[in-house]
């Protein structure tokens, strides 16, 4: 396996997942096609329900698809695997551990605690938690305790980082900072990104590429290459453009 | 050094009681509650006692002794802060005119029904005179109590843990559950003296079903309503099934298994004594039953004192590791 670094490519071929609703079969996914290449951002844009989120969840193999294939390199995923993390929409820290042993619990989960701990240090340095290791969850703001959660998936070095609207329950100032940090540590780690939002804005600073779904069952409308230089600026032309090609895409533009 | 340190920890401290702040001035509640405390031993030994009613003398010089204790710790508070005992001082205060009226309307006035009622002294005579008895029934109600808790306790966590994980389990255990859960275990007492080969290990197991039932059936709440995404975190880390019971689902359950294992011990205590008064032939509960039956109503007093005492220590011990294990949890309530 791939033990961080650098990023990984992943390959989604004919990708078909349902669920059961009611004795009903939901197809939330039809044969999807997606490919994404080692070390890129790319920001997944789509209506509420339409199985974004259920991507990201095949993908990092907590799930297990009805049909298709997704692989990482070379290698098919079938189960959940620490080179792929998936940060998720609540910080979901555990109330019971300290920040630091929060961080700390995908190596011990590994066995690794002991010979590593200078990784913990390093990965609350990362996200500016120095000196809240001993704090618990409740004492926590909410920009902290995403903050707290970053650290807890980048101390395994992944080589995937899957994000599941991590930045959508913070106020807009915290937001907009930690959208600048999420930049810098994809910049500095060279982990393979891949973020779910809502936010166009939020897609269109980060990312490399951003992939506009359909209504469920998912199809990917529009794969738009965001080529702009870091930081990006929201006033700038290039960006109006780019979001005007994002809201058309969605079909959105009647409101706009 | 350890001057100043000392002086710094109590200027951190709130000043509590009227003893104004603590460490500078004689602590005034003290004072008063050591006057309370002398006068009312004097009164005790120079009034004559309406007949033979124990050891007046030995009450006496210990109302005294706690008076002089009380002197000496107000005094002292102008040197060291006693903050923690400057709480107690208008229990100190309430537990002198209680002691005094239970004495004047037994021992002085005799206004109280006698073979019923008994005198402070009383109870002091049957602590001088029975001790080694006494020690004896409090040590085996221990032994006994902490033997049955332990292994209710160690049996329902587990089988709460097995029935919230495994299927299986909960298929098979937990009709048997609601069953027989719910029949009080003291139902069981004749069948269990039948048995079980000594009716120490009959109750020992009486208070094992008792405890057992509580901490089963909340330890698998506990385990059952663990949010679902703790999992997802752990496995995304790489976590296997034994990490994410032992690490997750036992962690996440704990609060909802000390509410169990309080509700265990409360049922524990009642079982406890029932068995030690319907079979077992030591204890207090035995004691309480004994005394009763030769009409020594002093005796009864003095062991139910003393079950209380142990109850609630062992109460508190239960409480102190909780507060060991859930300090993460906000709000706790102390004992």
């Amino acid at each position: 396996m791939v033990e961080g670094g650098h990023g990984s490519s992943i390959e989604v071929t004919r990708l078909s997942h349902a669920f059961e609703l009611h004795g009903q079969m939901l197809p939330v996914l039809d044969a999807l096609d997606l490919s994404v290449g080692s070390g890129e951002f790319v920001a997944v844009l789509g209506p509420s329900g339409c199985g974004k989120s259920t991507l990201l969840r095949l993908i990092a193999g907590l799930d297990r698809p009805h049909a298709g294939r997704i692989c990482m390199g070379v290698q098919r995923i079938e189960a959940p695997h620490p080179s792929r993390i998936l940060v998720f929409q609540e910080p979901t820290l555990y109330p019971w551990r300290t920040v630091r042993q929060n961080v700390a619990l995908g190596l011990q989960a590994r066995g690794l605690q002991r010979k590593q701990t200078g990784r913990i240090d390093a990965a609350l340095r990362q996200v500016g938690l120095t000196g809240f290791d001993g704090a618990y969850p409740h004492q926590l703001s909410g920009g902290m305790a995403q903050r707290a959660a970053l650290a807890r998936a980048l101390v395994n070095d992944p080589s995937v980082l899957l994000m599941d609207e991590p930045l959508a329950n913070l106020d807009s100032l915290t937001r907009i900072a930690m959208q600048a940090e999420l930049v810098g540590l994809w910049q500095q780690a060279g982990f393979t990104a891949f973020l779910v939002t809502h936010d166009v804005e939020e897609a269109l600073c980060l990312a490399g590429r951003a992939l506009v779904m359909s209504k469920r069952p998912a199809r990917v409308l529009a794969d738009i290459e965001v080529d702009m230089p870091y930081p990006r600026h929201r006033a700038s032309p290039r960006f109006a453009e780019l979001r005007q090609r994002v809201i058309e895409a969605l079909e959105l533009q009647a409101l706009w | 050094m350890p001057a100043y340190n000392l002086v710094e920890t109590t200027a951190d401290r709130p000043s509590t009681g009227n003893g104004g702040p603590i460490g500078q001035r004689i602590w005034r509640t003290g004072a008063l509650a050591s006057a309370i405390w002398l006068v009312i031993a004097g009164l005790t030994m120079r009034w004559p006692d309406a007949g033979d009613v124990g050891p007046t003398a030995i009450l006496g010089f210990g109302m005294a002794a706690i008076g002089i204790g009380l002197l000496v710790a107000s005094a002292a508070n102008s040197y060291v802060g006693l903050s923690q005992l400057s709480r107690t001082g208008p229990w100190t205060i309430a537990l002198a005119l209680l002691l005094a009226c239970w004495e004047l309307v037994t021992a002085k006035l005799d206004l109280l029904p006698r073979p019923f009622f008994v005198s402070p002294q009383s109870l002091i005579k049957v602590y001088v005179d029975d001790w080694q008895r006494l020690a004896d029934c409090t040590w085996h109600s221990l032994a006994l109590l902490v033997t049955g808790y332990a292994t209710g306790a160690v049996l329902g966590f587990l089988c709460g843990v097995a029935i919230g994980w495994w299927r299986s389990a909960s298929y098979w255990i937990q009709p048997l559950l609601r069953f027989v859960g719910p029949v009080p275990a003291v139902a069981w007492l004749p069948i269990a003296y039948f048995v079980f080969p000594s009716s120490w290990s009959a109750a020992v197991f009486l208070i094992a079903l008792a405890t057992g039932f509580p901490v089963t059936v909340l330890t698998w709440s506990g385990i059952a309503s663990v949010n679902a995404a703790y999992y997802d975190v752990a496995r995304t880390l790489g976590a296997r099934p034994a990490f994410l019971i032992l690490r997750v689902a036992i962690p996440a359950a704990l609060p909802s298994v000390f509410i169990g294992l309080f509700m265990g011990l409360g049922a524990s205590f009642s079982v406890l004594v029932v068995a030690e008064m319907m079979g077992v032939r030591a204890g207090l509960g035995w004691y309480i039953s004994w005394a009763q039956g030769w009409a020594a109503y002093a005796n009864m007093y003095a062991a139910l004192f003393l079950m209380a005492l142990m109850c609630s220590s062992v109460m508190w011990l239960l409480f102190r590791l909780r507060h060991h294990l859930l300090g993460w949890q906000q709000g706790l309530l102390r004992w």
